[in-house]
């Protein structure tokens, strides 16, 4: 499977091509056939999993070579066995007779994606069954959702950076067309648009960056990219630039600040397009592209340095915008969409503080409990609230009627709170340990910040949903089957998933499996930490109970009620927070809002009044110059004076009668003597 | 076969003539035969072209090889009747081909007033004489001829079958690009009595030639950088305002606004190439000094018309005007490609080219599908398209994303790899300069996204406005199905297989910037 890899994509990407001709006239209206289709790249992506799994534990024993090379990058004594991504390519394109391929590449970091995408979007294709059923396009839905499945699993095979750019764009318009499913209301078109334009400005960043890297290594493959950033002859400049361009592209895919504000609006898309575009695979693209790339941005951002970093930077940053922002939300799926900025400023966090195992594997646990927790919340809409969100009007002590959502949901928010032993607690433990190791103390606080806040704001979100009075005014009951199976296989990853990288227990498999060693830079992976294990667990400890005290005692505790009515601070704190630091204004109202009004119709003045202008007056000219010599010059000058030649000043006036009278194909050809009389000149004078 | 070689491309050009000459002395009443006879025209005529594409050398793109023909026309003045065609021309003969053959099976039942199914489908096939010729051209005076042949069928088709404000419109379209094809044709002239070509190589052993590809060939030789200049800039007037670049781009909102749909069309996807192929095929070849000391003035209007074009956008509320003004801005990323003189993007320039024609043409269509239907175009009275006519409504979406340059359809493979090439413009060319032109252009795809999915929203999302609420609106036509199923699957199989037309362009493209670098010694 891993020499055929290119059918995992190839199979979902013909059901959207069935499901968009014929699904309409299939039984289920095409369900089955996306089912069918993403449950056989699933166990295609298993199978080439466990084939890439078998050939590094072969090659284990087997040391050869060393797996980092370049400036000060070989770590002295470092002897790691070598696995080489499976790489195939066929001829895509050609320029000045120089081929460039399209393949497969299929690494550790390869096939667990596929994992991860392939089983969510299958969970998300059963759940889908129920959620969406009686839509109004619901065929339409699950061809969009194999399109989306096709792409983002072409863009984790991708062998190069076109490939990578193909995806990365097909897998924003399967966003946008999803986003905008229910396109009849203008805020969910809106929303679309606004997905849509705020990773192109992104997407500016990366094609840039692409280019860089292109002209920089002389090629699009990935490897030889990579390659090149860890050798001794590469540029650092451009790898700076380099760097910077790609590190745009991921702020606009992976929804880092200052672009996040696309993805709580994406929340308009139906919920089981939330987990699985909004949440586990497409806004991971981003880190994806960073995990790729890594040795670019390992020599762009001398990510081994430690201090400071722009990558580093804007993940921080990201953690703590979006957690804040979490508080403040009463849409249960905002709240979750602000946590998924928060956990993706974890990953490029960790991308850029030399975390890249941990980075990865936060990917990989994140994509479970976050998708998780998107369709726990759409479970509890769905069957609970009457489709709608706002925990505070149409939720509330759900956790009566829905017992499985409830403990499932509850798992996802340990999980993501970093409790042991779940999932999260491994990943966001391991980003933190080594941003401590590797010189970034300063990013091992903002993480230790963000994972209170985190625990906060999930505690408030599950005790608006789950606890407390029934605020609805429907008859809330367990969601079917179909909705509960994806809920319980998802709680059981998002348990004990985090055991395949519990260095406490001597197991590092995930590291094993998914870390290259093929060009790739030597990073350290420091030892389990107990102190800091413990100083982590304790924070978000902390956060769950300051936030239950809050939450579980406000009514009984005068002091706490209404708090931001009362504290002019807290007040201007939470109206900050609402209005989500103003961004949304700047951008939409100010930039696009100026760019689409005032300076488009000042341009478009500019072509009518200015430029068309000078064209209409030159055409009045002409025929203003052209009735002045025939009613002056002609007729009264040169025809009253010569009459023996008057054919011939006939002739002239009549070409300029011509222009008056618009008779154009005369006139063209007149200009054509015109013409050539002028060469004829020419060649008389030359 | 060899029969078929020689006439190839003679029959490409001229089976129209014939077609237009029975359309002709067909009575006006019988409208059926008319119709049968301009059809079967340019079917047989696509059937020469795919003839020469079954039958072309892909290995050596380059040479004009076995489909050349070289007689003796009008000694006079030394001008002969060569025609040939090479990599950058036959994708561009084909699409016109292509696309006269769409235009006519969707006018079957749609022609506008005055209706007229005779004249106007006899107009069509003499445009296709002109747009064939100039393909394959390979003589000034020949492509001269053929590049001013178009001008009259578009000028009547509308000024007769276009809008209200037509005269204005075709007689602007008309003045304007016959002003730069004056200078134009005075720069061929030029070209004609200052470049000495060696007397053996010419047919009639004399040291002029109108010969195209004996003056690339001779690459300006003995020509100060002054004349070169002067020259060059009469032939970039005449190609520059048929593109259209931006400041000579003001005819094109109005022609296209007036025009009827088919009228558009062709302009869209082939007359504008008219200018383009003008650049690649004659301006730099036969001028590669004074293209280079150019590149970086042209490399400026093509990207101030990318953002310039995309401003324009924003501002209409005319839907086809609006698609009329993102014509100024995807050319102007084809312009981008061929000022670097470079492969990567004198590549793009042709593909972009091809992509431009079937998706612009597309919108063009769905523009006049939806004023048919609605009786308007403007942006504010349309609405909820897709409940409407659900089909209609997800192929515009489809061909916005098209045009905005989606990968994996047509349009990236123009747009990426002209952005690409202007980071490294060719030897002798400032970097810094087209760098910035490389982020102005990038920038340029976001307001694209922009211009066209507010136009998307605005047409097909929401629900119908008011005053269409429960009219019943038509869905697809037969005739709209056959005419555009050709385009829509070229734009993803194109987009999917960009080697496809890659493989054809990208040797000839080789040696045309191959042929430059070495007069240039970079």
């Amino acid at each position: 499977m891993i020499d055929y890899a290119w059918l995992i994509p190839f199979i979902p990407a013909v059901s959207f091509v069935a499901i968009l001709f014929f699904g309409k006239r299939m039984p289920k209206k095409g369900a089955e056939m996306g089912i069918a289709a993403v449950g056989a790249s699933f166990v295609l992506s298993c199978v080439a999993a466990v084939q890439w799994i078998n050939r590094v534990e072969d090659a284990t024993g087997h040391k050869q070579g060393i797996r980092a090379f370049g400036k000060g990058l070989v770590s002295v004594g470092a002897e790691h066995e070598v696995v080489k991504p499976v790489i195939h390519n066929v001829t895509w394109w050609q320029n000045g007779l120089v081929k460039f391929g399209v393949g497969t590449q299929i690494d550790g970091l390869a096939v667990m994606m596929l994992f991860v995408v392939s089983l969510v979007s299958l969970l998300v294709h059963v759940y889908s069954t129920a959620y969406m059923k009686g839509d109004r396009r619901f065929t339409f839905f699950y061809a969009a959702l194999s399109l989306f499945t096709a792409s983002m699993l072409m863009l984790v095979v991708a062998s190069n950076t076109i490939q990578l750019l193909v995806g990365w764009e097909l897998v924003g318009l399967c966003s946008f067309m999803l986003i905008g499913h229910w396109w009849e209301e203008g805020a969910n078109s809106d929303a679309a648009l606004k997905a849509f334009f705020t990773t192109r400005i992104g997407d500016i960043g990366l094609m840039i960056g692409i280019i860089i890297t292109f002209f920089a290594a002389r090629t699009f493959s990935i490897v030889g990219i990579n390659g090149y950033a860890l050798s001794h002859g590469a540029d650092h400049t451009l790898m700076i630039v380099g760097a910077s361009c790609l590190l745009i592209g991921i702020i606009g895919k992976s929804g880092q600040f200052p672009l996040h504000t696309w993805l709580p609006d994406a929340m308009a898309g139906p919920t089981p397009v939330s987990a699985l575009i909004h949440a586990a695979t497409m806004v991971v693209a981003g880190v994806y592209l960073g995990a790729r790339l890594y040795p670019v941005f390992y020599n762009g951002f001398s990510i081994g340095d430690g201090g400071v970093n722009a990558m580093a930077l804007i993940g921080g940053i990201t953690i703590i915008i979006g957690a804040a922002l979490a508080f403040v939300q009463d849409d249960i799926k905002k709240v979750l969409a602000y946590s998924t900025i928060s956990q993706l400023g974890y990953m490029v966090m960790g991308l850029g503080v030399g975390a890249w195992v941990a980075a990865v594997f936060h990917l990989f646990t994140h994509a479970f409990f976050k998708a998780l927790l998107f369709l726990g919340a759409g479970s509890a809409s769905h069957s609970g609230a009457h489709h709608s969100f706002d925990m505070k009007k149409d939720m509330g002590g759900l956790r009566k009627y829905m017992p499985i959502t409830y403990v499932t949901f509850l798992i996802g928010t340990l999980a993501l709170a970093g409790i042991f032993p779940f999932a999260g607690f491994w990943s966001k433990d391991e980003i933190l340990v080594t941003a401590g190791h590797g010189g970034y103390t300063f990013f091992l606080y903002v993480g230790l910040a963000g994972a209170v806040m985190t625990a906060a704001y999930m505690t408030r979100c599950v005790y608006l949903t789950f606890f407390g009075e029934y605020r609805g005014h429907g008859e809330p009951h367990e969601s079917p089957r179909a909705i509960t199976g994806p809920l319980i296989i998802l709680a059981a990853f998002s348990a004990v998933g985090g055991f395949i990288n519990a260095s406490p227990f001597g197991i590092e498999k995930f590291k094993d499996w998914v870390e290259p060693t093929f060009v790739f830079p030597a990073l350290v992976h420091p030892d389990f930490d107990y102190a800091k294990a413990a100083i982590s667990l304790t924070v978000a400890l902390l956060g769950i109970g300051i936030a239950a005290y809050y939450f579980f005692r406000r009514e009984e505790i005068g002091a706490l009620k209404g708090l931001t009515q009362r504290n002019t601070a807290a007040h201007a704190g939470y109206t900050f927070l609402v209005n989500k630091y103003y961004l949304d204004v700047l951008y939409t109202d100010v930039i696009v809002g100026s760019i689409k009004g005032s300076i488009a119709r000042a341009a478009y003045w500019v072509n009518q009044n200015v430029i068309d202008r000078t064209v209409d007056l030159v055409g009045i000219g002409a025929r203003r110059v052209g009735r002045f010599t025939y009613d002056v010059v002609d007729q009264r000058v040169v025809d009253a004076a010569v009459n023996g030649i008057a054919d011939t000043t006939g002739e002239a006036g009549g070409l300029l009668r011509y222009v008056q009278s618009g008779r154009v194909q005369r006139y063209a050809l007149t200009l054509f003597a015109a013409v050539g009389l002028l060469s004829l000149a020419l060649v008389l004078f030359n | 076969m060899n029969w078929f070689d020689e006439s190839a491309l003679t029959l490409a050009v001229f089976t129209p003539v014939v077609g237009m000459a029975i359309v002709l002395l067909i009575p006006k009443a019988n409208e059926q035969a008319i119709k049968v006879v301009a059809l079967l025209t340019s079917l047989v005529t696509l059937g020469v072209g795919i003839g020469i594409l079954t039958r072309f050398d892909y290995d050596h793109s380059a040479r004009l090889g076995k489909f050349e023909v070289d007689n003796s026309w009008i000694d006079v003045i030394h001008s002969r009747y060569h025609m040939g065609i090479d990599g950058i021309a036959l994708p561009l003969l084909i699409l016109s081909m292509l696309i006269t053959v769409v235009c006519i099976i969707y006018s079957w039942n749609h022609f506008p007033e005055p209706h007229n199914p005779k004249g106007f489908l006899a107009l069509i096939l003499l445009l296709e004489v002109g747009m064939n010729g100039t393909f394959c051209a390979q003589d000034l005076i020949l492509f001269f001829i053929f590049f001013e042949l178009v001008l009259l069928p578009m000028f009547f088709m509308i000024g007769v079958w276009g809008g209200p404000n037509r005269e204005y419109a075709s007689i602007k379209f008309f003045l304007f690009t016959l002003f730069g094809s004056a200078l134009m044709l005075l720069s061929f002239l030029a070209l004609f009595f200052t470049v000495d070509v060696p007397r053996n190589l010419t047919a009639d052993h004399f040291n002029h030639t109108f010969d195209m590809v004996l003056l690339a060939r001779a690459g300006g030789a003995g020509l100060v950088s002054s004349t070169q200049n002067l020259i060059f800039a009469g032939l970039f007037l005449g190609f520059a305002i048929k593109v259209p670049m931006f400041p000579f781009h003001t005819w094109l909102p109005d022609a296209h606004t007036e025009a009827p749909t088919v009228g558009s069309v062709l302009l869209a996807a082939i007359l504008l190439k008219l200018g383009t192929y003008g650049f690649i095929r004659i301006a730099l070849p036969i001028l590669p000094h004074a293209a280079r000391d150019w590149a970086p003035w042209i490399g400026l209007l093509a990207v101030i018309g990318i953002i310039y074009g995309a401003l324009g956008c924003l501002a209409q509320r005319d839907m086809k005007r609006l698609i009329a003004f993102s014509s100024v801005a995807h050319m102007g990323f084809v312009m981008l490609g061929i000022a670097t003189l470079t492969t990567f993007g004198v590549n793009a320039a042709v593909f972009g080219m091809v992509a431009h024609g079937l998706i612009t043409g597309m919108l063009f269509f769905i523009a006049g599908s939806v004023q048919e239907r609605f009786e308007t175009r403007q942006l504010d009275r349309l609405g909820g398209l897709l409940t409407q006519a659900p089909k209609l409504g997800w192929i515009l979406g489809f061909c916005a994303m098209a045009s905005l340059g989606l990968p994996g359809l047509a349009g990236f493979w123009g747009e990426f790899p002209a952005i690409l090439s202007a980071y490294n413009p060719a030897a002798g060319i400032s970097d810094i300069t087209f760098r910035v032109y490389m982020v102005v252009a990038a920038i340029g795809t976001v307001l694209a996204a922009g211009y066209l999915l507010w136009m998307l929203q605005r047409v097909a999302f929401g629900t119908p406005k008011a005053e269409w609420e429960g009219a019943h609106i038509h869905d697809m036509h037969v005739s709209e199905w056959i005419a555009w199923a050709p385009l829509l699957a070229l734009i993803v199989v194109l987009g999917v297989f960009p080697n496809l037309l890659f493989g054809m362009s990208d040797g000839a493209v080789t040696h045309v910037v191959g042929g430059m670098s070495k007069v240039l010694g970079g």
